[in-house]
C-alpha cells in the first residue's frame, strides 16, 4: 500500500513536471505559437494509448492460448485505461485543431482511425457487459480485442502512407523535433506512461477483487 | 498569448480525464473491499455455526 502511495506520487510528481516544462521551458514553435504546447499531451496521450492497446491485445491473445482469468483481467484493463488515454486524444485534438486549421474536425485518415478505434473499445467494454457467465465473455471479448486490435497499426500508420490533413510524423524522426522540444515531449511520454502503468495496475486489482468476491459468494452458496 | 485559453482548456480536460478514470477505478474498488468484507464475515459466521 505504502509502494503504491510512492509510485503514485512520482508519478503526480513527473506529470507537473511534464507541465511545467510544456509550458515554461518548451520554446515557442514559429507558426503556431502558443497553441502548440498541446502537443505535448495530445501525441505522448495518443502514444499511451496505442500502448496500453498493445497490452490488451497481448493480454487477449495469451488468453485465448492459456485460458487463464488473469490474461482476461489484463486484456480489460489495459483496453479500459487504453480508452481513457484515447479520449484525451480525441478531445485535446480538434481544441489544437480548431486555431491551428480553422476547423475542429477533418475526416482525415489518422483523425477517423482514431475515432473508428475509440469506438472499437468502447464496444469491448459494453460487450462484457452483456455476457454473465465468466468464461464465455473472457473468451469472446478476447477475440473481439484481437480483432480491435487491428486498427492500431492502421492508426500508427496513417501519417507515413497517407499525406491529408494531419501533420507528418516528428518524433520518430531524426529531423523533426528541435532538442529541447524533444527533451520536454519524452519527459511527458515517460509521465504519461508511468500513468497507465499505475492505472493498469490499479484496475487489474480490481479484476482481482471481483474473482475474489465470486470465490467467496460460491462457498456461501455451497454452504 | 492568443491561444493561451485553447492550451489551458486543452490540459484541464486532459488531467480532468486521468483523474475521473482514477477515481472511478478507486471508488469501484472500494465498494468491493466493503463488499468482500461482508461476505468474509458471512463466511466466518456461517462456519462457526456449522461447528
Amino acid at each position: 500500500m505504502a509502494k503504491t502511495g510512492v509510485y503514485t506520487f512520482l508519478v503526480c510528481a513527473l506529470m507537473c513536471g511534464a507541465a511545467y516544462a510544456a509550458f515554461f521551458r518548451a520554446p515557442d514553435e514559429a507558426t503556431m505559437h502558443l497553441v502548440q504546447r498541446i502537443f505535448y499531451l495530445h501525441a505522448p496521450s495518443g502514444m499511451t494509448s496505442l500502448a496500453a492497446f498493445l497490452v490488451s491485445f497481448i493480454g487477449s491473445v495469451t488468453y485465448i492460448l492459456t485460458r487463464k482469468p488473469k490474461w482476461d483481467w489484463l486484456a480489460v484493463s489495459a483496453a479500459e485505461v487504453g480508452l481513457a488515454f484515447c479520449t484525451v486524444v480525441l478531445i485535446t485534438g480538434p481544441i489544437w485543431a480548431k486555431p491551428a486549421w480553422g476547423v475542429w474536425w477533418a475526416w482525415d485518415a489518422r483523425l477517423t482511425s482514431t475515432l473508428v478505434l475509440w469506438m472499437l473499445y468502447v464496444a469491448f467494454l459494453i460487450l462484457r457487459t452483456m455476457i454473465e457467465d465468466s468464461d464465455r465473455r473472457a473468451l469472446v471479448s478476447a477475440f473481439f480485442g484481437v480483432f480491435a486490435f487491428l486498427d492500431v497499426p492502421l492508426v500508427y500508420g496513417s501519417i507515413w502512407w497517407w499525406r491529408m490533413q494531419h501533420p507528418q510524423p516528428v518524433v520518430f524522426t531524426s529531423t523533426g523535433l528541435d532538442p529541447t522540444m524533444r527533451k520536454v515531449f519524452n519527459l511527458s511520454w515517460l509521465s504519461l506512461t508511468c500513468l497507465m502503468a499505475l492505472l493498469i495496475r490499479q484496475r487489474y486489482e480490481l479484476e482481482s477483487s471481483r474473482e475474489e468476491l465470486r470465490t467467496i459468494e460460491q462457498e456461501l452458496e455451497a454452504n | 498569448m492568443k491561444n493561451l485559453d485553447s492550451v489551458f482548456v486543452a490540459y484541464m480536460i486532459g488531467w480532468g480525464i486521468f483523474f475521473l478514470f482514477s477515481l472511478s477505478v478507486a471508488k469501484r474498488a472500494a465498494g468491493l473491499k466493503a463488499e468482500l468484507a461482508r461476505l468474509q464475515e458471512r463466511l466466518q459466521d456461517s462456519a462457526r455455526q456449522g461447528k
